[in-house]
């Protein structure tokens, strides 16, 4: 624990060297995994929702955020092992828009693994986005680390393929996060089967990390910070001693613990999105174990966005989230406590004014 | 005299003062039912214009408010007027209905009785209906 304390989140003030400076950086020490080849570290960009307008047009406000996300990446120091970008890519899943995407992602040095979100998957079902980027789920191995990619944002088949006059349409419903004909995130029972079967060749001690858009668990149904299965995938994954989940979508700092299952949400380049339980007309199960991030400053645009990056000892995860205009924040795995904990604010009185979100 | 009669006497002097001796509406302070339910019917219209307009892109960049505002989350409109740091001065709801048309989403301003903000104001308003008002909260 007092490992990760010291171990600085990296980039301070890489705003300012993304903006046109030339200041050398290295910052990152790594005060856990010198010696030992099985420590790591990985980036993580989300939700971009790159908007397209019309010709060469697109919203200026999303570009600046994952152009900056790209720049700081790429001067991660140490090198990253690889890098993941967690899906909402685009805005209304066009073309144009993963196009223009993934055109500012190729400026990343490094190995890419990409998650599917629903903002690029329902106006052609995830065609578009798999010819360019490859299979929806699958798993891969990394120094000791089982990783599992899964597309969580699958629905009811009634809705992807019935409800709707035309694939544009289903798209805008889909975009709508407060949509009262929205329909439930959910991993669907074909993936589950995959996941069963690529779990059974796993021995039970092998660090899992699971990469998804959705959290697998259930926050609040009416703005999908929710996935409907999520009981019954993390039945499959309860078994393992050290599995992590980390996922998108909800563009805030979130936590939480369930069993031996860690939870981490990640930032994303574009908008922050309010806590669920400051919606007051409905009931929402935000997790207590999450200090909030600071309420944003609509003034500063880049405010509660950023990226995130992750190191891993042995097989538990260290969460920095890079947030621009705002002070970093590290969740790290308490190993006494058994769960994530901010390593500055998890204490009741060390909690700051700006935390409070109402 | 009793308090009827002096009501009518007033509002029939003030009718024909204004030269408004025609209409039929002198009774000032009774309502029906149906008058409330008519109001109520307004009202709602109103807050669903709202809601339209705050999932509509109201500048010039297709972005809308409630891709940040969810059911209209984070708007705090219980906490106006407020004192706003970066406007330097108190500011009212509508300043900062403004002031995101003309930022995030790139637009023009309304002006504060634009029955579009008037609409705005009361889709955000009512889906924070039952908070406590907090006048200056930050
Ligand atoms: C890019 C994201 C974004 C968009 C789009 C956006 N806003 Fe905001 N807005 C914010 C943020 C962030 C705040 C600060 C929230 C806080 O104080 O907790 C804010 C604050 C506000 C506030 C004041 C809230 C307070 O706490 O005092 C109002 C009112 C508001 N927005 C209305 C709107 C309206 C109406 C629209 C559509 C024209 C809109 N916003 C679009 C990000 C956005
Ligand atoms: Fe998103
Ligand atoms: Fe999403």
């Amino acid at each position: 624990m007092k490992a990760s304390m010291d171990r600085r989140s990296f980039l301070k003030g890489a705003g300012t060297l993304a903006l046109g400076g030339l200041i050398p950086l290295n910052l990152i020490e790594v005060a856990f995994g010198k010696d030992n080849p099985q420590n790591f570290t990985f980036g993580y960009i989300s939700d971009s929702h790159l908007t397209h307008i019309k010709g060469t047009q697109f919203v200026r406000n999303w570009d600046h955020g994952l152009r900056r996300a790209v720049a700081e990446v790429n001067m991660m120091d140490p090198k990253p092992d690889f890098v993941v970008y967690g899906g909402d890519i685009a805005q209304l899943g066009k073309k144009e828009e993963i196009d223009h995407g993934l055109e500012m992602l190729s400026a990343i040095r490094n190995k890419m693994h990409y998650v599917m979100g629903e903002h690029d998957y329902y106006l052609d079902l995830g065609k578009y986005w798999e010819s360019q980027l490859g299979p929806q789920w699958y798993s891969f191995d990394h120094k000791g680390v089982h990783f599992v990619v899964l597309n969580s944002i699958l629905t009811y088949p009634d809705w992807t393929y019935k409800r709707w006059p035309s694939a544009r349409e289903r798209m805008h419903q889909m975009a709508r996060l407060d949509n009262p004909q929205g329909s439930p995130f959910m991993v669907g029972e074909a993936q589950r089967a995959w996941l069963q079967q690529d779990l059974a060749k796993v021995s039970k001690d092998t660090p899992i990390v699971v990469l998804s858009h959705s959290p697998l668990y259930k926050i609040y149904k009416g703005w999908n910070f929710w996935t409907e299965d999520a009981e019954q995938v993390q039945a499959l994954l309860q078994p393992f001693r050290k599995v992590t989940v980390i996922h998108g979508h909800v563009h805030q700092v979130l936590y939480n613990q369930i069993g031996n299952i860690s939870f981490y949400a990640v930032m994303s380049t574009a908008w922050p999105w309010p806590y669920a339980n400051t919606y007051t007309q409905a009931k929402s199960l935000v997790p207590k174990l999450t200090v909030p991030m600071n309420r944003a400053d609509p003034f500063h645009e880049r405010d509660a966005t950023g990226w995130t990056s992750f190191d891993l000892a042995n097989g538990h995860v260290d969460t920095h989230y890079q947030l621009w205009s705002n002070t970093d924040r590290t969740v790290a795995f308490n190993m006494r406590d058994g769960k994530p904990e901010d390593t500055v604010y998890q204490p009741e009185d060390q909690r700051i004014p700006p935390q409070t979100q109402y | 005299m009793n308090y009827k009669h002096t009501r009518f006497f007033l509002s029939l002097t003030l009718g024909l003062g204004l030269g408004l001796a025609g209409s039929v509406n002198v009774q000032a302070d009774e309502f029906t039912k149906a008058d409330l339910e008519q109001w109520q019917q307004d009202f709602t219209w109103t807050v669903k214009k709202g809601e339209r307009l705050f999932h509509s892109p109201l500048g010039s960049n297709t972005v809308s408010c409630d891709q940040c505002h969810p059911n209209a989350a984070n708007t705090h409109p219980e906490t106006y007027p407020k004192f706003q740091k970066q406007l330097g001065r108190v500011a009212t709801l509508g300043d900062m209905i403004n002031w995101c048309i003309q930022n995030p989403a790139q637009g023009k301003p309304m002006s504060l009785d634009d029955p579009r903000m008037i609409a705005l104001e009361a889709y955000i308003t009512y889906e924070r209906r039952g908070v406590p008002l907090a006048p200056g909260k930050h």
